[in-house]
């Protein structure tokens, strides 16, 4: 069956068809280009391809090409992708692709968003490490094996790609809204036995815009390309605060 | 609207919830106004009641009853997801909503012909 997929793409004579989104400043309209099939041709090629190939012009975003650096997301056919890593015969409907940028972002020119206000909601929502300790006191011994630490765990291989984030229709209708990301690594912090912040992370998560604006939708964790649930981590947010509401109701 | 990015489980769940709540809100006055005509006016109530043995009407009740149930049972899903221990099944339970409700609000329907 895959082995099916490969070649049916490289028989293919037919050249792709891509949309390609195109803009500078306000605006904007989807370019056709047509480009060659290749085997094990990934979306990020396809873009690189009508970059070298077809206009020089085109703005866009990448890195390491190996889905570590998180800066090559875009949407391909209307979904948030890492395009380094998505195989255009996984994603081809007929003929064609459409790509453009990162939803709920601010476009800078093409292909390339504004990261900006994505990375300003991590430091709102305390995603940031808070020391306990100085140089002269001895390292934290950490036990891998604790329920707090498996929870930090599960959370820590986020790349910033801000996929989640473009796929939240939380994040779509309420500017303010930290989304799934900065959330996602609160809570990362909040379980780490190494982090000081935990009051400051339950205090910056239940303000305005924080992890009660989200409607368990989902969307972030299917979305997300390395398998982090953020859904999951919102709902230990929310369980936090509410254990600290009543702590704090009895003191 | 139902966009690429929104074509999950977990997304169709939030969105039934959403629509099953507002239709709620929107049927609820008219129930218990209809009910209040128990207390004050009997023979109107009657009159009504005769409305309800129209095939259409069943039809409709069923619906009624396939909104409430999928709201109290998404609804308890929602709830477990935030108050209890993470389970990794929000699909299945998801799922499992939609099918009670679908059983408790076909019973009523086979019930009421
Ligand atoms: S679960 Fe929350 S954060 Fe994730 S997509 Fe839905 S609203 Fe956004
Ligand atoms: S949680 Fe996943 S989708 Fe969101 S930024 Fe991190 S790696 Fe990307
Ligand atoms: S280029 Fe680094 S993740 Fe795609």
């Amino acid at each position: 069956m895959t082995n099916d997929l490969t070649e049916s793409v490289a028989e293919q004579s037919d050249p792709l068809e891509v949309s390609v989104w195109r803009s500078a400043g306000d605006g904007g309209a989807f370019q056709a280009f047509k480009v060659p099939a290749q085997d094990s041709q990934t979306v990020l090629d396809v873009v690189a391809w009508i970059q070298q190939n077809e206009d020089p012009t085109l703005s866009y975003r990448f890195a390491c090409r190996v889905g570590m650096c998180g800066s090559c997301a875009m949407m391909v056919n209307g979904q948030p992708r890492w395009t380094c890593r998505t195989h255009v015969r996984k994603v081809l409907d007929g003929n064609r692709i459409e790509i453009a940028p990162l939803r709920n972002l601010p476009v800078i020119k093409d292909l390339a968003t504004d990261m900006d206000p994505f990375f300003d909601k991590w430091v709102a929502a305390e995603g940031v490490f808070h020391p306990s300790k100085s140089r002269d006191d001895a390292i934290e011994q950490i036990n891998p094996a604790s329920a707090p630490r498996a929870r930090a765990d599960a959370g820590i291989e986020c790349i910033n790609c801000s996929i989640c984030y473009a796929a939240c229709d939380s994040v779509a209708s309420d500017p303010e809204y930290l989304g799934p990301a900065a959330l996602n690594r609160a809570w990362t912090l909040f379980n780490d036995a190494k982090d000081d912040g935990a009051g400051v992370i339950l205090d910056a998560v239940s303000a305005k815009g924080g992890c009660h604006a989200c409607h368990s939708m989902g969307s972030c964790t299917h979305a997300c390309p390395n398998e982090l649930n953020p859904m999951a981590s919102i709902a230990g947010l929310k369980r936090e605060i509410a254990k600290s509401f009543f702590k704090r109701g009895k003191a | 609207m139902i966009r690429p990015h929104r074509t999950h489980p977990l997304w169709f769940a939030f969105i039934v919830h959403r629509i099953s709540g507002i239709a709620l809100a929107l049927f609820l006055p008219l129930h218990f106004w209809i009910l209040s005509y128990a207390l004050n006016a009997p023979e109107r109530l009657d009159g009504f009641l005769h409305w309800t043995d129209y095939p259409l009407v069943k039809v409709a009740e069923f619906g009624l009853v396939f909104l409430l149930a999928v709201h109290v049972f998404g609804g308890l899903r929602l709830m477990a997801l935030e108050w209890l221990p993470w389970s990794a099944n929000q699909k299945t339970l998801a799922a499992a909503a939609v099918g009670v409700s679908l059983l408790i609000s076909g019973t009523f329907f086979l019930r009421a012909l």
